[in-house]
Formats: structure tokens, sequence, C-alpha cells
């Protein structure tokens, strides 16, 4: 019988010929992300005495949450981990300005296909964009990887989603995620394993895969799976490493499925407050925006700064809207810049801030006051997620977040694509 | 682990872990410190609410979206003993268990439960007692009941490593 992404990579990491979902196996992980907002590892390891982490190498740790520090308290948050990273020998480390964490271990290839991650981000199941299996833990879990090396993991049953037809003009990953995540609903996938496939995946860039697998946490998976073909190796060619993809079998057996067709697809958008209160930019179009987000998780890539300067180009956002600007790394500004993205879209009237999480989490920048509503490229619209209880956030496509920061209202990107 | 004894507190579904302790708090590492904003992602008024309550009874998807273990530890800071729930998001289920709080999956419970009212729970028998009426649910296997007889995996991991407080 066929087997599931899922059931090969379990197998292998925990050293077995046959295992069923359900079963609790013991894996030791390839790959350890961590960041500042997650320092209560660090606060915890303290307090075990002083000992050192079980394989710095395998560790890789970012300052992406709250960069620049904001507040006293975020500072020494960070200088604890600048120190504790000094102190242990941890070589991969990217501090303030390096860039956001998950496109980050991407582009330096510190995530490989057929590896075993884990994070203590939510969004760890990005990674399966390249064909890692990565699951988020909290800080007890990664306390236990860093003292003994492992920790128990359930092997999850899988979901497998095939897309199918052309991509429209002016849709794109974001808006087939969300479309998706409508149909499951954020409890649709809880505890399993998500699987993508498809045509439309084919000539999907790795930014625009990272987008499927970073928001399918937003169904409850535990980790994703984007194919793995011929983009995947030139992706990753660059950084000369070996590695062994894992392939689920053709026949393998998943829990749901489902199958889209995507070439009616319009732009989708997700309400407040709940990432599965999608609906088509036809039905919320016209409502009134006071900022506009682009970065976080999945945007501030550089194909995100040819979408938003191919809308601005030569024209300025809706004197109402702030037009927020995340680059998702150093070298993509840098890249960005030497194109000229950035300067037209600083004409446009967008500000640009510290490569990183951004004001995604609602910690240090760009909040939002009451009644104030932001449509972002974020992963989450939760309330209250980026500043005022009374505020309300809406989540689209770079494209669709451009168009709306012009009209000032939310707007249908295709009109310029 | 004795029997856990005390009132409900009921919340909806899709409470997410914004809610259960905002991301302005994550550099608050002890229980005491976030116990003070527990709940505030529903409203500040919320972490008074929670002072006389020692079980969260929940619907579906309790906990989704960030991977913050101080959610639950704000839970137990605040005092609250056992959280009930027709679903887990999973980081926060293992999350739960980790910091030494009982995460009980029983659906007919987390329906039947009302706000306020008083309740039993027996975790090496999997019954939920309250008003005459008894909820069973699957018990913890001995591996999770050692985490949470040692109070969570901090303790256990310093009984196992053997270091003294």
């Amino acid at each position: 019988m066929g087997k599931t992404f899922a059931e090969k990579i379990f197998a292998k990491k925990a050293n077995r010929t046959e295992i069923s979902p359900g079963e609790i196996v013991t894996i030791t992980p390839d790959v350890i992300m961590t960041l500042d907002a997650d320092a209560e590892i660090i606060y915890r390891f303290k307090q075990l005495g002083p000992r050192k982490v079980w394989d710095p190498k395998r560790i890789v740790c970012f300052m992406d949450h709250y960069a620049p520090a904001s507040t006293e308290r975020a500072a020494n948050v960070q200088k604890m981990v600048r120190d504790f990273i000094k102190e242990q020998g941890v070589e991969h480390f990217y501090d303030v300005g390096e860039g956001l964490s998950h496109v980050m271990m991407l582009e330096k290839g510190h995530i490989l296909p057929g590896q075993f991650a884990v994070s203590t981000d939510s969004h760890a199941p990005s990674y399966g964009c390249v064909g890692a299996f990565s699951c988020g833990v909290g800080a007890s879990d990664m306390l236990s990887i860093w003292t003994t090396g492992k920790l128990w993991f359930k092997l999850p049953e899988s979901v497998k989603v095939t897309l199918s037809g052309k991509i429209p003009r002016g849709v794109y990953a974001k808006d087939i995620i969300l479309r998706v995540i409508h149909h499951f609903t954020v409890k649709g996938c809880i505890y399993h394993c998500v699987e993508f496939f498809g045509e439309p995946i084919d000539s999907m860039n790795m930014s625009e895969r990272l987008v499927l697998a970073n928001l399918s946490v937003e169904m409850g998976v535990k980790a994703s799976y984007v194919q793995v073909d011929e983009l995947t190796y030139a992706f990753l060619n660059k950084h000369n490493k070996d590695y062994d993809p894992i392939f689920p079998d053709k026949d393998a057996t998943y829990r749901k499925y489902f199958e889209l067709n995507v070439t009616e697809l319009d732009p989708m958008v997700a309400c407040p407050h709940t990432v599965d209160n999608v609906k088509s930019i036809s039905e919320v179009k016209g409502t009134e925006i006071h900022q506009a987000l682009i970065g976080t998780c999945t945007s501030g890539q550089l194909e995100d700064f040819e979408i938003a300067s191919k809308i601005l180009r030569g024209k300025k956002i809706h004197p109402h809207v702030r037009l927020l600007i995340v680059p998702a790394s150093r070298s993509i500004f840098a890249k960005a810049i030497e194109l000229g993205y950035v300067q037209t879209l600083l004409s446009g009237g967008a500000t640009f801030l510290t490569p990183g999480c951004g004001p995604c989490a609602g910690i240090h920048e760009g909040l939002l006051a009451n009644g104030e509503r932001c449509i972002s490229t974020g992963n989450r619209n939760f309330i209250g997620r980026m500043g005022s209880q009374q505020s309300e956030i809406y989540l689209g496509s770079t494209a669709t977040v451009t168009a709306s920061a012009l009209y000032g209202c939310l707007a249908d990107p295709r009109e310029f694509i | 682990m004795e029997i856990i004894e005390g009132k409900v507190f009921k919340i909806g579904d899709n409470i997410n872990a914004d809610y259960i302790i905002p991301a302005r708090y994550l550099d608050l590492y002890e229980p005491e410190d976030l116990g003070r904003h527990a709940l505030a992602g529903l409203g500040e008024e919320y972490p008074k609410m929670l002072k006389d309550y020692r079980v969260i009874v929940s619907g579906e998807n309790l906990g989704l979206g960030s991977a913050r273990e101080q959610a639950p530890n704000a839970l137990k800071g605040v005092g609250i003993r056992a959280i009930v729930a027709k679903s887990f998001a999973r980081i926060f289920y293992r999350n739960t268990l980790n910091v030494g709080l009982a995460a009980i999956e029983c659906s007919e419970a987390a329906e039947a439960l009302k706000h306020g009212e008083d309740v039993s729970i027996d975790l090496e028998k999997g019954i939920i007692r309250s008003r005459g009426r008894a909820y069973h649910f699957t018990s913890f296997s001995d591996q999770i009941m050692r985490l949470l007889n040692a109070g969570g995996m901090i303790p256990f991991l310093k009984r196992e490593l053997k270091i003294n407080d």
C-alpha cells in the first residue's frame, strides 16, 4: 500500500519499516529553529544550571519578532539571546535586520528536502515548501530537545490537495490557499499533514510555494508538503548541499481530499476575525482601509516588490492610507533597491520597515488605532492582533494590498495586472 | 495527582493563543506574571474575572495559532488547574501538558458543563463529575501522568537530569 509523505519521513527518522498514523515515536530533529520572541527557552535552560546545548550546529536562531527592540524589556530579551548564542557556540545566528526567520531558513539553505525540523514558531510548517517535515513546538518541548536531543512525535494522518487549471491574471498563491482554508475551515486539518500537488504548482516559484505551506498552519496542520520537483532543485542549487528528498506514493491513502480548479478563481480576502472567513474581492471591495501592510512570512520577497512596483509606478497611494513595506530579508531589500523597486514604492508613498516580522504580531511597530482597518499580506487576522481590540484586519495578496492602498479601500488588483 | 475541584469558566470555539495571552506580554515568562494578563486578548477585564475559577471549559480548536507556551502558563498563573475542550490545537495541547496542566478532550462535558458550576476531575480514572452526572474521557498514558505529577516538563527534566533547585 502506498505511503504519504508523513508516513515515509516518520518511518525513516524513527528507523522503522512500518508505522501507522497515531503511533508515537521518538525522533532526533535534523534542524532546530528558534527566535527572539521564544527566548523563554533560554531563560528556562539557564534554570537547569550551567550546561551546553545538545548540538549547537543544528540550531538556527533569529532576531525577527522584536527587530529592532522598541521597549527596554525586549532589548534585554535580545541581549540575553546574543549572550547565550555566544556562550553556547551557536554559529547560525541572524541578528536584527537580517530578515524574517522562515524566509531566511530557505534563503541561506538551512532547510533541505527530506529533513525533519522543529521550531518554536507556529509557522514552522513553512518548510514543507521544499519538502521538509517541520512542525511547531512550545518552549518546554524545545528545552527537552536542547537537553536530550530528542522528543516524542505522533504520526499525523494526511490530507491531499490537488490543484488544476491555469492561475488567472491577478491571482496568486495567497488567493489559492485562502480558498483552500475556506474549504477546510480553521479547525478542518487539526493534527494533519497537508500535501499540495498539481499543475498550477509546477509554475509557482518558491516564494509562492512558501505561501501555500505557511498559510496551511491556519487550518490547524502539524506539517505541510509541497511537491518536490525541478524547481525545488533549481532553488536549492546555489547552496551546493546534498539532500535526500522524500516523495509520497501516488496510491497513498489520505484522510481527506480536496481538488480545486483555479482557472476561474477570483482574488480572495480573509475578513475579520478568522482566517476562514474568506470572500472574493468583489464581495468586499470599497471597504475603507487605513493601513496596508506588505510583508511578514508570506510577502516581502522580490516577486512581491515587483508586483507592488508595477501597480504603484507613477502613482501615489491614497492620502488617508499608510502603506508599510517590510522586506523579508536584507538581501531581498538590497536587490529591490538595485532593481529600482524601492525608489518606485517610496515615490508612491510607501514607508519601509526593518526586515523581519514587522507589525504582524502587534508587538512593536505599525499598530492599529480604535476603529482602524488594515489590509495585510500576513497570515492572521485575530481581534487585536495588530493593535486595538476595535481594529480590523483583512488578509490578501500583495497585489490586492497594493491596489487597496492606492484606492484607500479594498480593491480588485486585476485592473493593474 | 489529587482530584481537581473548582468552578468552571466557559469560553467558546476557536479561542486562539493571541486571545489567551497577547503578543505584547511575550517577554514575561513566569506563570504568576503572565496570569495577570490571562485571556486579556478577549478584553482587559478577563484576568480579574478568572480569579475564582479553576477549570476552563472550551469548544473546538482551543489555543490555535501561535506556539507561545505563555498561553497555558498564563492560565496556570491565574489559578486554572485543568482545561476541558471539545478539541485542542496541537501545539497548545502539548504546551498545556508541558506546563503541568491537564488538557482534557471531552466533547460531552465541554457541551454540558455550564459557566460557574462546580466540577471535580479524577485524572487517574478519566472522570469529570458535576451535579450528579459523570463524563468519561480517555485517561492519560503513564508517560503523560508522570509529566503532570512532576508539575510539567521543566520539573520533570530537572528530576531526570538530577538537578536540585
